[in-house]
């Protein structure tokens, strides 16, 4: 590890979130979209999808996971920098667009990872390629309907109070503060897009595919679930339920941690990470 | 010029100084529906009193809110369809973004203009910001949909050959063919709402009325960039029944009255803005540009929500913005009768002619009598002056130049 947790921590709430990611980007044209990739390290591929307030926060998780790896952390189309075509609305267009992103990295067999509504691509895109992922790490996944229809599995973040989000959301709330004002522009501007293609990808049916629950039988990877044992926006029996309906995956929960577990704990994730990718 | 009569159809009785939210999370235990009922049948009666009075009527609609009881525009216009007898009958708007059937909606509107024997004006606004979650309607992209939708509603209208099909971005039909079809060919008025220079592009191909609330003194800009439109499209300049400006108004037979009267009538702009912070615009509901300008301002300590005076001075809509600063903003036109047509004609000049005006003469808890006195004062003592002003001036902005 560069960093461990305690000294990251101190760093993030010196520093306050920075919204654009401190990994030098480059830029990757899948059919003719302009997609923002942040890539380090070597070895077999491990792609990672980002939550939907994107990478920034992610540096000690990812960086150390590419002392063994060769880490792909791209923007979603409509993200970041990333570019996305009109007709691009759901969550299952970005599943089959990270295949055409695949074919255009020439990348086979990898190990797929994703946090929260990365996450819900991740699976999704799980049930459309049998046989390439080797192993598949789902952090705090949104995307299946798991209760009844008058209760909620997600909180909405949408009808929350900015100081009731991030005490949602994190364990330690001032993990994911920042000062708008010391932004520049461009910040603020990535903060703008990620929020409207959040709404556009998920406003309804809310952070979820009503199908997507009865399609993950079809995942053949090795699966780890891991969920932040203080999130509020997603409670832990709703990552157990994920991982009950895929085939043979394992559940790990992570201490001192909220919805964005390899934001708040890096080090305890990547243990589990490596732990589960050993064994 | 045309003035029209508007009311919210506001619930004061609901009103708390200190309520965090007064929209979409007010629980409906605060409303009575005797009280409801007594209200209705009120603004109904001032509607009937503008009818026989020479205004035009304009109707709008909000939802799960105590600041307005028209949670259909539709069903309180199909009541003043029978019940009136000359007044034209504005929706502003029908909020269209946030309709997930517009099929419905051209047949409701068809049989409001077939029930008033052509009198309809139909006007299509894209929703407060509010509303998305109510209608559960994706905030990201109601612009799309508005438009779509009035493509659709227009063409079911004008469409009498029997059946059509629709398999659009947003809506999908099989089998098009609404009866009744709209008295007034080839379809009713069209008017469309915008408040940015960037939205009236749209409005001025298509030739539809603009219309814009309460922006004062930022009205001559938008309309001028109408105007361009228009000019560069149609070949001409557009006539003043292009436009339309909403302001509140009071009149007395003193100013002091009549500025109490307007006073009263503005508690909807002190209560517009009261809901639930996390609603008060939702992610993707404005352009990214717009949401880092005012990302930026509230990082800067400053309001985002400031409004020119005539010499172009700023105020801050959100705080003391009392009724002399309203006025000074051109949204409020309050005072004797003389005093309200100078005001009202120094605000036509100001914005190059405007021939619908749109006036809030009910509002908060200003009271029927009042209401009344106030309506029956510019009816006999402006309306006709502003007819007569309005008959003289020049017809297009660049005659007035």
């Amino acid at each position: 590890m560069q960093r461990n947790t305690a000294r990251f921590n101190r760093e993030a709430k010196d520093r306050g979130m920075q919204i654009i990611p401190s990994i030098p980007p480059r830029t990757q044209t899948v059919r003719d979209q302009a997609i923002e990739i942040f890539e380090q390290g070597s070895g077999e591929p491990l792609l990672f999808l980002h939550p939907a307030r994107g990478l920034d926060g992610c540096e000690a998780f990812l960086g150390a996971l590419a002392k063994s790896h060769r880490v792909i952390a791209p923007s979603h189309p409509g993200f970041g920098r990333s570019d996305a075509p009109y007709w691009m609305n759901t969550v299952e267009d970005l599943a089959y667009f990270y295949l055409d992103f695949l074919d255009a990295l020439g990348i086979d067999r990898f190990t797929l990872s994703g946090s929260s509504f990365g996450g819900w691509i991740a699976a999704s895109l799980a049930t459309k390629l049998q046989k390439r992922i080797s192993s598949l790490v789902l952090i705090d996944p949104l995307g299946i309907k798991v209760s009844g229809r008058e209760q909620r599995d997600i909180a909405d973040v949408f009808a929350m109070k900015r100081t009731d989000l991030m005490a949602a959301m994190f364990h330690d709330p001032k993990v994911g503060a920042f000062d708008m004002k010391a932004l520049s522009d461009d910040q603020l501007t990535i903060i703008a897009r990620h929020r409207k293609s959040e709404v556009l990808f998920a406003w309804s049916p809310y952070m979820h595919d009503p199908k997507l629950k009865s399609r993950l039988h079809r995942i053949d990877a090795r699966t780890l679930v891991i969920a932040g044992a203080s999130d509020d926006i997603t409670k832990p029996e709703y990552a157990k339920a994920y991982a009950a309906a895929i085939p043979g995956a394992q559940f790990r929960e992570i201490a001192e941690a909220g919805h964005l577990p390899m934001i708040e704990q890096p080090d305890a994730c990547v243990r589990a990470v490596a732990e589960f990718l050993a064994g | 010029m045309r003035v029209f009569h508007f009311s919210e159809e506001p619930y004061p009785n609901a009103w708390t100084p200190d309520a965090e939210s007064l929209r979409i999370t007010l629980p409906n235990s605060e409303c009575d529906p005797k009280t409801a009922a007594d209200l209705y049948h009120r603004y109904l009666d001032e509607w009937q009193l503008a009818d026989e009075l020479g205004f035009d009527i304009m109707v709008n609609e909000h939802h799960e809110t105590a600041t307005c009881l028209t949670a259909s525009c539709h069903i309180i216009l199909a009541i003043l369809a029978r019940i009136t007898k000359r007044a034209r009958l504005l929706a502003l708007g029908v909020p269209l973004a946030n309709r997930s059937d517009p099929q419905r909606v051209a047949e409701e509107l068809s049989m409001i203009d077939v029930i008033s024997r052509g009198r309809f004006e139909m006007g299509f606004v894209k929703g407060v910001p509010f509303e998305p979650p109510v209608a559960n309607i994706n905030p990201a992209r109601m612009m799309d949909r508005l438009w779509e939708a009035h493509d659709f509603i227009l063409k079911a209208m004008s469409t009498h050959t029997g059946p059509f099909n629709w398999e659009g971005d947003h809506y999908h039909y099989r089998n098009v063919n609404i009866w009744p079809r709209p008295w007034q060919q080839p379809h009713p008025p069209v008017w469309i709402t915008a408040s940015s220079i960037g939205s009236a592009k749209a409005i001025a191909e298509r030739g539809h009325v603009l219309a814009t609330f309460l922006i004062g003194y930022k009205t001559r800009e938008l309309f001028d960039s109408y105007r361009a439109v228009y000019q560069a499209t149609h070949g001409t300049m557009p006539g003043p029944d292009r436009f339309a400006y909403l302001a509140l108004a009071g009149v007395g037979n003193t100013s002091a009255e009549g500025i109490a009267r307007a006073t009263e009538v503005k508690r909807y702009l002190d209560t517009t803005g009261i809901v639930y912070e996390p609603f008060r615009s939702p992610p993707g509901y404005a352009p990214v540009a717009d949401n880092v300008r005012v990302m930026r301002a509230i990082a800067n300590g400053q309001s985002a929500r400031m409004v020119p005076t005539k010499t172009g001075e700023m105020i801050d809509v959100t705080k003391n913005f009392t009724t002399e600063k309203a006025m000074d903003a051109g949204l409020v036109f309050a005072g004797t009768p003389n005093e309200v047509y100078e005001q009202i004609v120094d605000f036509d000049q100001y914005a190059g002619g405007i021939g619908n005006l749109l006036l809030m003469l009910q509002g908060g808890a200003l009271s029927h009598e009042d209401t009344a006195d106030s309506m029956t004062l510019f009816a006999k003592h402006v309306l006709p002056r502003l007819k007569e002003y309005a008959a003289n001036r020049p017809q297009t902005a660049d005659a007035a130049e």
